[in-house]
């Protein structure tokens, strides 16, 4: 099978991998480049364990092509932290204990960080229809909307 | 067309652990060179916590910082053996298993600080804080680390310790039936009210509020945290979550996640959390285990919370649309139950 080289930004950083004809950009960051950090939930669009956020915006991995994340810049729940300082939504998601698998959190965390960026002081509301595209087995949501209702907070204050 | 609101109560007792052929955990403590200890344990955490939970058991038995507690959970391979995590058991079985290795660990780390501070062991304490002190005197100490490096370097001794915990086998009495299958109940009480479409049959969970019997709670924030999210389980299992929706054919039915539904954060009903704490006299600190059972109340709440509603009384899970509009067919319409 045909294989084109995708160059693109991925946290930040330049990276490229091949990307096999036809193959989805969860494949892709998970097998080719490596970075475990997006979830293969249902491989449909439904559970949002795949999302990762493409020049700010956040898309399911699984429904989008390889190729479509050439020159543009790539963000997963592996680029949140800096070094060992983790992003206010990882501490917030720590003290509301609001990862119990784990498994939808990268997803949840790209979400909401999409969520803050284009709105720093989301209501409630607006944090359930921001992350209504990620499914949780576990927590029972409440936990993760409070977490992410208190990183948006913390923004607010500093 | 209307919407009509119900409320449904539910009481349950709930067993911790089970009865097939005994049920038994083991578990292996051992101190490294560092004094910090490692616990093996073959059952896993899969989310519900029960990393901490044995942390903590081993680390308050022991009498050391909980931060110098690792445990090891990766491979039923090589850990020693578990029955595994369900029924209910890890805090209880396992618990129980880490707490009985951890005093028999402790017991030897004291007999190796007895013999670096020349005192007997009896009469040894340990502040929680990584030194182990003679009782009444604190200046009289040793930190646990030089305890494990003098065992290990000096004295060739092993700070170790094995701990099993089983509920044996209860056989069933042929003439009487009597058996004791389990040791252990945990309890809950759960009050739904939902709000019945009789148009569409849709029933939106409105509002819950419960109160659950855990034993000690070992860690209250896990502990609530597992009653939130298995209640919001137990939510889904009522009016959401099956594989044969309603397509009369098998193959019209469901073949894929896109078809099997779950209630996502906007179908979330309020929950209020009573935690009622009643230590087991066989729980390890007291502690049984919310496991399974916070799930369980919801399901028969919302169903006789549907018959408040409306009147239609539904014995089949989950309580579907379809369901309740055929219910509400079959009699004629909404036919509401007088209030509790
Ligand atoms: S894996 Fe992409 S939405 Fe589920
Ligand atoms: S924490 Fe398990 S799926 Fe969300």
């Amino acid at each position: 099978m045909a294989k084109k080289p995708v160059t693109f930004t991925l946290n930040g950083r330049e990276s490229a991998a091949f990307a096999e004809e036809g193959q989805n950009l969860l494949d892709f960051l998970r097998r080719s480049v490596g970075d475990l950090s997006p979830k293969y939930g249902c491989g449909q669009g439904g559970c949002g364990g795949c999302t990762v956020l493409i020049d700010g915006e956040p898309h399911l991995s699984c429904l989008t092509l390889a190729e479509a994340a050439a020159g543009r810049k790539v963000e997963t729940a592996s680029g949140l932290a800096t070094g060992p300082v983790l992003h206010r939504l990882q501490e917030a998601f720590m003290e509301r204990f609001a990862a119990q698998c784990g498994f939808c959190t990268p997803g949840m965390l790209v979400s909401a960080k999409a969520l803050l960026d284009r709105n720093p002081r989301p209501t409630r509301e607006e944090v359930i229809e921001a992350l209504s595209g990620n499914l949780c087995r576990c927590t029972g949501y409440e936990p993760i909307i409070e977490a992410v209702l208190d990183a948006a907070g913390e923004r607010a204050r500093a | 067309m209307a919407l009509h609101r119900g409320r449904g109560f539910a009481a349950i007792n709930y067993p911790i652990g089970m009865n097939l052929g005994g049920d038994p955990s083991q578990a292996l403590v051992h101190s490294n060179p560092d004094g910090k200890f490692t616990v093996a344990l073959s059952a896993i955490d899969l989310g519900q916590g029960m990393k901490s939970v044995t942390r903590q058991i081993a680390a308050e038995t022991l009498g050391v910082p909980v931060e110098d507690v690792y445990v090891d959970t990766a491979d039923s391979d090589t850990g020693p053996h578990d029955m595994g995590s369900f029924a209910s058991r890890g805090t209880h079985r396992v618990g129980n298993a880490v707490m009985r290795a951890a005093e028999e660990a402790r017991a030897v780390m004291l007999e190796a600080a007895a013999e670096e501070l020349e005192v007997d062991a009896a009469d040894l304490v340990t502040d929680g804080k990584g030194n182990i002190h003679v009782k009444g005197a604190p200046s009289r100490s040793i930190t646990t680390m030089a305890a494990a490096q003098a065992a290990q370097f000096r004295q060739g001794r092993t700070i170790a310790g094995r701990g099993i915990f089983l509920i044996p086998l209860s056989e069933v009495d042929a003439e009487t039936g009597e058996m004791t299958p389990v040791s252990t109940f945990a309890h809950a009480a759960m009050i739904v009210e939902v709000e019945v479409d009789d148009e569409t049959g849709e029933v939106s969970v409105l509002d819950v509020k419960s109160a659950y019997e855990v034993g000690r709670a070992l860690n209250p924030k896990l502990v609530e945290q597992q009653l939130r999210g298995g209640a919001w389980m137990g939510m889904s299992h009522a009016a959401w979550e099956t594989t044969e929706p309603y397509y009369p054919a098998r193959d019209h039915g469901p073949v894929d996640f896109n078809h099997y539904l779950m209630p996502g954060m906007g179908d979330l009903a309020p929950h209020h959390i009573s935690v009622l704490e009643r230590p087991a006299a066989d729980g390890p600190f007291g502690g049984k285990g919310p496991g399974e059972m916070c799930a369980n109340p919801v399901l028969p709440a919302v169903v006789n919370a549907v018959y408040e509603a409306v009147g239609v009384r539904i014995d089949d899970l989950p309580v579907t649309p379809e369901k309740v509009l055929r219910g509400l067919r079959a009699q004629g319409g909404a036919k509401p139950k007088k209030r509790l």
